[in-house]
């Protein structure tokens, strides 16, 4: 199939486009490979950090806080509260004596001054190794200040990144249950889940919510803030975009709070548009759905009024794909087929098995699948089937670039929004920019 | 922005905020990378390499390589001994690199893994070598890290025949690879016969060629790190980072050493070359004395812009005691000398540069977070912020002039391609300086008072 070097334990990872092969996926990586994913902590606390005016508490050696200290990008309208880092910067005592103390006197500290409503700890893989009981320590706090203080055990070591989704999702539930809809009364609006509002994508998909008349009760989490999030289970219907990271929890809103949901993606002009006009149909049909065809026939008009002269630069080009869920990996498969583009190669960090099967559907038969890839793996297959963009994140920015091929941030550096039309015009831009830089010209190789 | 910095400083016990520093691995591994050949080892949890990686990408802008135990709940019971024997006979297999430095984690620190045991039963492939280091994340910084895997190195490696090689080791310090190549090209022009330990210039500011090499042309190569135990001494820059490695190779090959601060400004500088002349009592090099002639000369040319003003001056230990001692030269006033970094002797050393100087007024705190820097600028606002990226956002806040320097810097780039160390760097630093006091003098003077020529 190739002449890559792979690991022996990394071969059921690997598969290819249209042969029906299924692969691995949701293990460990293997150990000593250079994997380009990160812990349990690290899914849990992406998705818990665009909660704008919570206190995040990380319960550690200074580490864990630092890495993840306003990096995300995830625009707010309210509290800035969230770009700030905050930690138990556990030291060797604490070790050795336990941390919990610690951490209570840094919730106490948070409490008196800064009578939050909201704290969230995430106990890091030190805390869950020394035993430290951090659900005690935070029901103490619940009691003794009058405020959620809600435990998340996501020590590193314990799972996968996903594992760290459902674990953000659990505390997000453990947040909002209190506040169940009244019985008989009926759900008015939606929620939207699983985006992060990178760029203000999530004001783009409000906005377009406004537009064919759907209220909009909370988003999860892009530009969060306790009072929303708190009316969610007043919604009637969940729409889900980023699948990989919140499946979960509108499984779980679903069985536990009656609101059912359903998976939409706002990453390209057909996904977008369709997604627009199933929720349109779902939140009521009639003057709704009438609006929504008004507004995406207009949206798409202009949008590809744009994109067009873009297009005569782009076609027959070769792109890479390598993001963390695979419903991204999905739409942005669909959004180069759309540029006229071919995606030789896809991978994903957390990609499920149903992800897999779509993919392997809308690629081209020699496309290569990867779960989990590595650098060697990306650089072998990028270099074989003469991939001449990649999408993908901080890691495989600098990595694209050495190889000679042309990058575009789909992760939490992304520059611009990518979400609804305006990130179909952004994205296109970006991928002509990159790919025909004309520094390209002057690199030999 | 952070509108949630307090004005009234109230002590803290358990919470730290907005920190200036980070944990030990991360400068373990960019030690590592410092080495030919050489793949980092994380023995944790698998986000670990994963930060560590994201964030020197994010300094350097470059590929930052490293593999992981992957730590599962499995190996945190019952100790991480298989996973790392698995991951280097797969590194080696895979990657084949000619050394793994393997760093710990809090994790596997904690369980207590006893990676020395570890790797001596391992058999390992013929001309292939593993070396480790300890390093807790709940002690120090990175700064220790970085000393720390230094040492793992030295302790493995370093070697005395007991036939002298006549050269000097020279231990850099933590520095961007733009530093490390002039320190070489000081040393050079001191016609210095060197082994600079470690040299991460050709590793994490490799050229492109459009062909991406894993391990790029650079770094210290394995011979020269056996060689380091037949040097004739050690000139360990960088006091609180580099004496830690310089006494372990002493102890271990008889190598005295001599320990400098970083050469940032022009007596750090100055220091430098004398004990480099003193080598081989040759006289300084004309180049590098006309270049610090040309540093002066600029120094003096700009000096109504520098004196008096105030600085707040953040990042780590011995970058921030070099830039002190540079903004006390200009004749600015360093009212702020701040590290997260713990160790009380960062504060004497930095109150010792202070008094050299007869700064007065001024407060040097290690073990200090940026929560607490931004809320003494509330207090008592400064005139420039020197320092790390994470003061943008103070910077901006407070509306008060900024220039980058120091680790890390994750919004600019090419800053590690130019020096901050010798005549030429503190020349850079003077230039970024001028720059941003100067444009503040632009940016807020009347019409009137716009001035053309400065």
């Amino acid at each position: 199939m190739n002449n890559a070097k792979i690991l022996a334990e990394r071969r059921e990872f690997i598969g290819e486009g249209a042969r029906g092969k299924s692969i691995a996926c949701e293990k460990n990586s293997a150990s000593g490979a250079v994997s380009q994913r990160a812990c349990v902590y690290c899914g849990a606390r992406v998705v818990l950090n665009p909660v704008t005016d919570a206190f995040h508490i990380v319960h550690g050696p200074i580490g864990c806080a630092s890495y993840t200290w306003d990096i995300r990008g995830s625009l707010t309208s309210g509290s800035e509260l969230f770009r700030n880092s905050f930690s138990t910067d556990l030291q060797e005592k604490d070790i050795v004596f336990g941390g919990a103390a610690k951490l209570a006197a840094a919730i106490e500290e948070v409490a008196e001054t800064y009578r939050p409503k909201l704290i969230f700890v995430y106990a890091t893989c030190i805390a869950g190794v020394i035993g430290d009981d951090v659900g005690a320590v935070c029901r103490a706090a619940e009691e003794k200040f009058g405020l959620r203080c809600i435990a998340v055990q996501s020590s590193g070591f314990s799972g996968t990144k996903s594992f760290g989704y459902r674990l953000a999702c659990d505390a997000l539930m453990e947040l909002i249950l209190p506040h169940k809809r009244p019985a008989g009364t009926r759900g008015l609006g939606v929620n939207i889940l699983g985006d992060y509002n990178l760029a203000g994508e999530m004001w783009i998909i409000e906005n377009y919510m406004r537009r064919i008349g759907v209220p909009v009760v909370a988003t999860i989490t892009g530009d969060a803030a306790y009072e929303t999030l708190i009316k969610a289970p007043t919604a009637r219907l969940n729409l889900v975009q980023c699948a990989g990271s919140m499946s979960y929890l509108a499984k779980r809103m679903e069985e536990e709070l009656g609101i059912p949901f359903m998976k939409i993606s706002f990453f390209g002009v057909e996904d977008t548009s369709a997604s627009l006009l199933r929720v349109a149909q779902a939140a009521g049909g009639g003057e709704i759905v009438r609006r929504a065809e008004r507004f995406t026939a207009e949206q798409e008009k202009k949008t590809n009024a744009v994109t067009a002269p873009y297009k005569k630069h782009l076609a027959g080009k070769k792109a890479a794909i390598f993001v963390g869920g695979g419903f991204k990996a999905i739409s942005l498969i669909r959004q180069f087929n759309a540029m006229g583009m071919e995606t030789v190669l896809v991978g994903t960090q957390t990609g499920q098995p149903e992800d897999y099967e779509i993919i392997s559907g809308l690629v081209g038969p020699d496309a290569v699948i990867l779960d989990d890839a590595n650098p060697s793996e990306l650089e072998a297959f990028m270099q074989e089937k003469g991939a001449q963009i990649l999408v993908g994140g901080v890691k495989e920015r600098p990595l694209a670039f050495k190889l000679g091929v042309a990058f575009c941030d789909h992760n939490h550096e992304r520059k611009h929004a990518l979400a609804g039309y305006e990130g179909v015009i952004n994205f296109t831009r970006e991928v002509h920019l990159s790919m025909n830089s004309p520094v390209w010209g002057y690199v030999s190789g | 922005m952070l509108n949630l910095t307090p004005k009234e400083v109230a002590a803290r016990s358990g919470l730290r905020i907005n920190p200036c520093k980070t944990c030990q691995p991360v400068g373990a591994l960019y030690a590592a990378l410092g080495v030919h050949r050489c793949m980092p080892h994380s023995h944790g949890s698998q986000g670990c390499a994963s930060y560590h990686r994201t964030f020197l990408s994010r300094h350097f802008k470059e590929p930052a390589i490293a593999s992981t135990s992957s730590f599962t709940e499995g190996a945190s019971v019952f100790g991480g001994g298989s996973n790392i024997r698995t991951a280097v006979k797969n590194v080696f297999d895979i990657y084949n690199p000619d050394i793994i430095a393997v760093h710990t984690t809090c994790l596997s620190e904690t369980i207590g893994d006893d990676m020395g045991s570890y790797i001596s039963e391992m058999d390992l492939p013929e001309g292939k070598y593993v070396v480790h280091t300890n390093t807790p994340s709940y002690v120090g910084s990175h700064i220790d890290g970085f000393a720390n895997m230094m040492t793992g190195f030295i302790n493995y490696l370093a070697n005395k025949t007991g036939e002298g090689n006549g050269k000097t080791a020279l231990f850099p310090g933590f520095l961007n690879p733009g530093d490390m190549r002039e320190l070489r090209r000081i040393a050079s022009l001191m016609k210095v016969p060197h082994i600079l330990f470690p040299d991460t210039s050709g590793v994490m500011d490799a050229p492109m060629t459009g062909v991406y090499a894993m391990y790029p042309s650079g770094g210290t190569t394995i011979p020269e790190i056996i060689a380091l135990g037949d040097c004739a001494q050690t000139l360990a820059l960088g006091e609180l980072t580099s004496e830690e490695p310089a006494g372990v190779l002493e102890r271990k090959c008889k190598v005295p050493y001599k320990l400098l601060p970083l050469p940032i400004g022009v007596a750090n500088t100055d220091a430098l070359v004398m004990e480099l002349s003193h080598l081989l009592a040759e006289e300084p090099a004309a180049e590098l004395e006309e270049e610090r002639g040309q540093l002066l000369d600029v120094m003096l040319d700009a000096h109504f812009y520098h004196y008096g003003r105030s600085v707040a001056v953040f990042g780590d230990p011995d970058t921030v005691l070099g830039l002190t001692a540079l903004v006390l030269e200009m004749g600015m006033l360093p009212k702020y000398v701040v590290t997260g970094t713990p160790g009380e002797a960062f504060t004497r050393k930095a109150n010792a540069v202070l008094a050299a100087h007869g700064a007065q007024g001024c407060r040097a705190k290690a073990a200090c977070d940026l929560f607490e820097l931004h809320q003494w600028l509330k207090n008592e606002p400064v005139d420039l912020l020197l320092g790390t990226s994470y003061g943008k956002q103070i910077a901006k806040a407070e509306d008060i002039p900024f220039v980058r320097a120091g680790f890390p810097i994750l919004d600019r780039y090419a800053h590690s391609y130019f020096p901050i160390v010798g005549y030429r760097g503190a020349l850079h630093l003077v230039e970024k300086i001028s720059d941003a006091l100067m444009e503040r003098q632009d940016r807020d003077a009347a019409d009137e008072d716009l001035e053309l020529v400065m």
